[in-house]
């Protein structure tokens, strides 16, 4: 049971030791220390996992109690890290997909002058993000919270030199904050409702007549702003897009596999809560899939391929977000885990082209990348067949599982709406696929192939996206549904292999159109593009949603301001200066007793003296 | 026979007067503060005079801590009479009116 804190523990100590003495260590040295820490934190994990399986599956929960953090009154928050199911599986996700970045980062940010910086940060955020998972009370889930956003900004912002990337870090870190603020006030809801802040404690409240629907709906909504910020839904989700300046194994970690799940994670934390409402159930599995739609149409019409990588995290992420709103949790979860494999995968080989070409991220700029980098290239194929939801790999299952979910749940519009995301999925992913591997080149200069310490994490995530599908080949009676508890659907859904059916044509199709418009030669896409360009240039800027941000908010704000200043010169500064004219009339005449002459005061004083005692002899007698 | 107190009240009351009268017309600083002297001891001879007609050595005690506190005075007064001459050259008091407006 002790074991519990040292996995978060153990990343906190090498991000310590790396910030104390970072310039102590040489070379390579410190991305090993910090990669042997995160290793060694999901070994921990994995013994968790074990001593979990071995007890009774409906009292699967091991608790630590670190010590009591604050005591005021009756309000009491503790220190304590427990692992259930869900907890455990998040943990695994982020140290097992983790410790292949950081490998992975060992190469890519060889010779970087803040080498032992990047992961000392690194192993903060690994730190910040199990608390998250393993935290048993919603505040310390919040201390993770906002921890993971600190390092977010701090990675986003790592090559704070050029202005683009430190604008991004400040940028992601205030949109978010946004949502951090509403799932805060959530926080202070759900005490003021339960007197506790542990989930255990919280959730047997949850079920009670006394917690309303209205309550309910009310944390539920807020919790919901909190996830739409750290999951970069709609609308705060303009803060991800640009956070790609950071560097691409942090994309891949932070802003692909691990927080951006954050959210999700919340939304099937709180579950007990959140059902109590089904309009808030609604609201979150709407809001999921019109995002994911919106992303992917924005996907679409990307020409840089990290921020192809971004919006399809986006799309991604509001599917779980979409599955854990229709009531099935293990479906989210088990897209996140498959997502953490193949959209980091898919970074992994982005950040190898970049690599390769010299920092070169256009699109437009690549081509027939394959028969250079045929490894980058098989990867990042994997990696797209798998998002795309081609069957047998782990996308397929694991995407088509959260749609196939609305299907199965009779919810037949949500679920038309889910397909049309995957559907777009299918697109965005062949297009850049067929851009940047296929055809002919467009590229300079001589790509290479990335390092060994870069290959073995591409390879060892490519297994892992041909394979995850394994832990849930059915949504009821799979590894993972079963290991987290699978939803009941009523007997009367449609065959789930129908469903899925459906499915497959739809990502087939999308890849045939994109290989129709990018790949088979037939149609010239680069004259399309100018001939299209009032299509195209509304999906790059992401149907202006940051434009119009920048409008009311930037320019807006800006004319409130000076609306503002006028008010203040002219009426409050005008007052002021009213009562101080005043003040020096009313002194220019008083300041006319002051003659300078000592004399004069003397006789005043004995004046004034012998007024005072004439009075008082006057009232004596 | 003792003197009556009265006679000791007139006394006090002259020099109180010369005293106030010095303060108001005289322009030279050293003399005013002869003058203030002369006010607070007119006070003193009051004491010491109201002491005696009561029996009471409470007076006494009081113009002591008058004699003291006049003489702490009169270093503070001197230290700025002295001050003023060295740096205007002259020790009247209507030339110093710096601080009016």
């Amino acid at each position: 049971m002790g074991l519990i804190p040292y996995v978060p523990l153990i990343p906190l100590a090498a991000a310590v030791i790396l910030l104390l003495t970072g310039k102590l260590w040489r070379g390579r040295s410190a991305g090993w220390l910090a990669t042997a820490a995160i290793a060694a934190s999901f070994a921990l994990a994995v013994a968790l996992l074990v001593k979990l399986d071995a007890m009774p599956a409906a009292h699967r929960e091991l608790a630590h109690h670190v010590y009591e953090w604050i005591t005021v009154g009756t309000f009491t928050v503790g220190v304590t890290f427990q692992a259930d199911p869900l907890s455990i599986v998040m943990a695994l996700t982020v140290t097992g997909i983790g410790s292949l970045i950081f490998l992975y980062s060992i190469g890519y940010m060889d010779g970087d002058e803040r080498f032992p910086r990047y992961f000392a940060y690194l192993s903060l955020f690994v730190f910040f993000m199990l608390t998250l998972v393993l935290a048993d009370n919603f505040l310390l889930l919040y201390v993770g919270w906002e921890g993971v956003g600190l390092c977010s900004y701090l990675l986003i912002g790592f090559w704070f030199e050029r202005a683009s990337a430190a604008n991004a870090a400040k940028k992601a870190f205030i949109v978010t904050r946004i949502g951090d603020a509403a799932f805060l006030i959530g926080i202070v809801l759900v005490w003021t409702h339960f007197h506790t802040l542990e989930f255990a404690a919280v959730f047997a409240g949850a079920g009670s007549t006394a917690f309303t629907t209205r309550s309910a709906t009310v944390i539920a909504l807020l919790f919901l702003a909190g996830a739409a910020g750290k999951s970069a839904q709609l609308p705060l989700h303009t803060w991800l897009p640009d956070a790609m300046e950071g560097p691409t194994p942090v994309s891949a970690l932070i802003h692909a596999a691990t927080m951006v799940t954050a959210g999700v994670y919340l939304i099937v934390r709180s579950l007990p809560i959140i059902e109590r409402s089904p309009d808030a159930m609604t609201t979150i599995a709407i809001l999921g899939v019109v995002t994911s739609i919106y992303a992917g149409f924005s996907a679409i019409g990307q020409d840089d391929i990290k921020r192809v990588l971004a919006y399809s995290t986006i799309s991604q992420v509001g599917l779980m977000i979409f599955a854990a709103g229709l009531g099935d949790p293990s479906a989210a979860i088990f897209l996140l885990v498959a997502h953490a494999f193949f959209k980091a995968l898919l970074f992994l080989s982005a950040g190898s082209v970049i690599h390769g070409l010299h920092d070169e991220q256009d699109m437009m700029r690549m081509g027939g990348l394959r028969k250079a980098m045929p490894f980058t290239a098989v990867a990042w194929i994997i990696g797209a067949l798998a998002i795309a939801g081609v069957p047998p790999l782990s996308g397929f299952f694991a995407k088509d599982e959260a749609v196939a979910a609305a299907g199965l749940l009779g919810r037949d519009g949500l679920w038309i709406c889910g397909l049309i995301a995957s559907f777009l999925t299918a697109v965005y992913m062949g297009r850049a696929t067929f851009m940047v591997f296929f055809g002919a080149p467009r590229y300079e200069g001589e790509p290479h192939e990335p390092a060994p310490v870069m290959r073995v994490p591409m390879g060892v995530l490519a297994f892992g996206t041909l394979f995850a599908g394994l832990l849930g080949v059915s949504p009821t009676t799979g590894i993972l549904p079963t290991y987290l508890g699978a939803p009941v659907f009523p007997s009367n859904a449609p065959s789930e292999f129908v469903l899925d059916t459906i499915a497959v044509v739809l990502a087939l199709l999308g890849l045939g159109l994109a290989w129709f418009a990018y790949g088979s030669g037939r149609i010239d896409w680069v004259a399309l593009r100018v001939r299209f360009a009032w299509v195209k240039r509304p999906l790059q800027r992401g149907l202006y949603v940051d434009d119009a941000y920048g409008l009311v908010l930037g320019d807006g704000g800006k004319l409130a301001a000076a609306a503002l200043a006028a008010f203040d010169r002219s009426w409050v500064d005008g007052l002021v200066g009213l009562v101080a004219h005043a003040t020096e009339s009313l002194a220019s005449v008083g300041r006319r007793l002051q003659t300078g002459l000592v004399r004069t005061y003397a006789a005043a004083f004995l004046l004034g003296a012998v007024c005072v005692l004439w009075f008082l002899v006057l009232r004596a007698t | 026979m003792k003197t009556p107190t009265e006679w000791y009240l007139i006394v006090s009351a002259l020099l109180f007067t010369i005293g106030t009268v010095g303060v108001l017309v005289r322009r030279n600083a050293l003399v005013i503060f002869m003058s203030i002297e002369l006010q607070l001891n007119a006070v003193n001879l009051t004491l010491v005079a109201f002491s005696r007609q009561w029996g009471n050595l409470v007076g006494q005690v009081l113009a002591f801590f008058s004699m003291t506190v006049a003489a702490a005075e009169v270093v503070v007064g001197l230290a700025i009479i002295v001050a003023l001459y060295r740096k205007r050259g002259t020790a009247n008091v209507d030339d110093a009116n710096l601080l009016r407006w």
